[in-house]
């Protein structure tokens, strides 16, 4: 290779004024919309929310103590974890089925959605993931977390390559609490979870990395909250 | 902490190289918006005190090589690109048709280095860090895109006088 810098350099020079001539008005463009928005932390509204909860709920803690001298009770029944380790049992047990991973399937979607929607009383959607390389398989019924609970719901998502994630979702959550998105490692199983008022969600995978794992759950929340 | 406005100060830059790299409006708003995105996802990676508008670039220049690769496309081609016929300058300058087409012809690794040096103005040590590759690397694609521009760069006017071509 040949280096002739003087020669080349004039060259160069024409060239970044004319790359410059052409292109820098592109900075002066408006930003579209959907880039601003995509400069802003994902989970930062929904974070901020969850802190001034947090504060509520401290100050109600300590409000509880000095005017009754107890704990309050529903705070006790709020282990968010609780949901981590139950969709992660529920995970390593449904999703390495090869001949029923799921009691209905997603040619009858419209049927999965209203019956488990009944069974779980309240009204719930399987999130469509295709836009990060998931496809519904179906959904299945799971038993209450204790006696006082609803019956559960599981979305089971699969990708080209055949990996499988699901999607754990309660509606008895007690409490009304928020969570920012939360990370657990619950044996194999990766599962990021959080709670919205009365419904919990856990996305678990045992195949997938982390990273992958949290851009589908960021796409089950923000399909979940528009 | 790296805020919100820093990175949406470096928008209309990534915009800019995007438009260049691509060639295509939309294409060009789809991988800022990928990079923005995986910049949130990958932000523990990045080192506090150091150049955020760097980092950012070599985020997109990551997003940009999957994305290339994806599309089947050779990343580093080297394949002669003379069968791109350039016109004759016209007498009075350079069309920017031409500047747009000659860019889209060079192979995508050489391309991103032009458009470091050329038009974000990186020395060759800090399109090296962005690109992650020796500075050799960098001279040496710089040098195999200058033969391919030549025929382009002669015609320039040496103030880059450009005429837009409406069509």
């Amino acid at each position: 290779m040949s280096m002739q810098p003087e020669r080349n350099d004039d060259d160069l020079k024409a060239l970044s004024a004319a790359l410059h001539e052409r292109f820098d008005p592109v900075v002066d463009e408006a930003v579209p919309e959907r880039l601003s928005r995509a400069a802003r932390p994902p989970l930062r509204r929904y974070a901020l929310a969850a802190g001034w909860v947090a504060v509520g709920l401290a100050v109600g803690i300590l409000a509880g103590w000095q005017i009754h001298g107890a704990r309050i009770p529903a705070v006790a029944q709020q282990d968010p974890g609780a949901i981590a380790r139950r969709a992660a049992i529920a995970h390593a047990t449904y999703s390495p089925e090869v001949r029923h991973p799921v009691e209905v399937g997603a040619d009858q979607e419209a049927h999965l959605v209203a019956w488990l929607s009944k069974r779980l009383g309240a009204s719930i959607r399987a999130p469509h993931l295709d836009d990060v390389g998931y496809t519904l398989i179906g959904g299945r019924l799971l038993p209450p977390s204790d006696g006082n609970g609803r019956p559960v719901a599981q979305f089971m998502y699969q990708c080209k390559q055949g990996t499988r994630v699901t999607l754990y979702v309660r509606t008895d959550v007690r409490g009304n609490e928020e969570t920012a998105f939360r990370y657990s490692s619950e044996g194999k199983v990766r599962v990021f979870y959080w709670i919205d008022r009365s419904h919990g969600y856990a996305i678990s995978s045992a195949d997938v990395g982390k990273d992958t794992l949290q851009s589908v759950a960021t796409a089950v929340y923000k399909q979940l909250n528009p | 902490m790296v805020g919100n406005d820093q990175i949406q100060a470096v928008i209309p830059r990534l915009r800019r190289y995007a438009r260049a790299l691509t060639g295509e409006r939309i294409a060009a708003d789809d991988l800022v918006q990928d990079t923005l995105e995986r910049a949130w996802r990958k932000l523990h990676l990045f080192r506090a005190g150091t150049d955020l508008r760097a980092w950012l670039f070599t985020v997109m220049h990551n997003v940009y090589v999957n994305q290339v690769r994806a599309s089947k496309l050779r990343y580093s081609d080297d394949a002669s690109i003379e069968e791109l016929a350039l016109r004759e300058p016209d007498a009075d300058g350079l069309v920017v048709r031409d500047l747009d087409r000659a860019l889209l012809a060079l192979p995508p690794d050489q391309r991103e280095v032009v458009l470091l040096v050329a038009l974000e103005d990186m020395s060759y040590e800090e399109a090296a860090r962005t690109l992650e590759i020796p500075i050799g690397t960098v001279m040496s694609r710089l040098s195999r895109a200058r033969e391919k521009l030549r025929g382009l760069m002669q015609g320039l006017p040496q103030g880059g006088h450009l005429r837009v071509v409406k069509t």
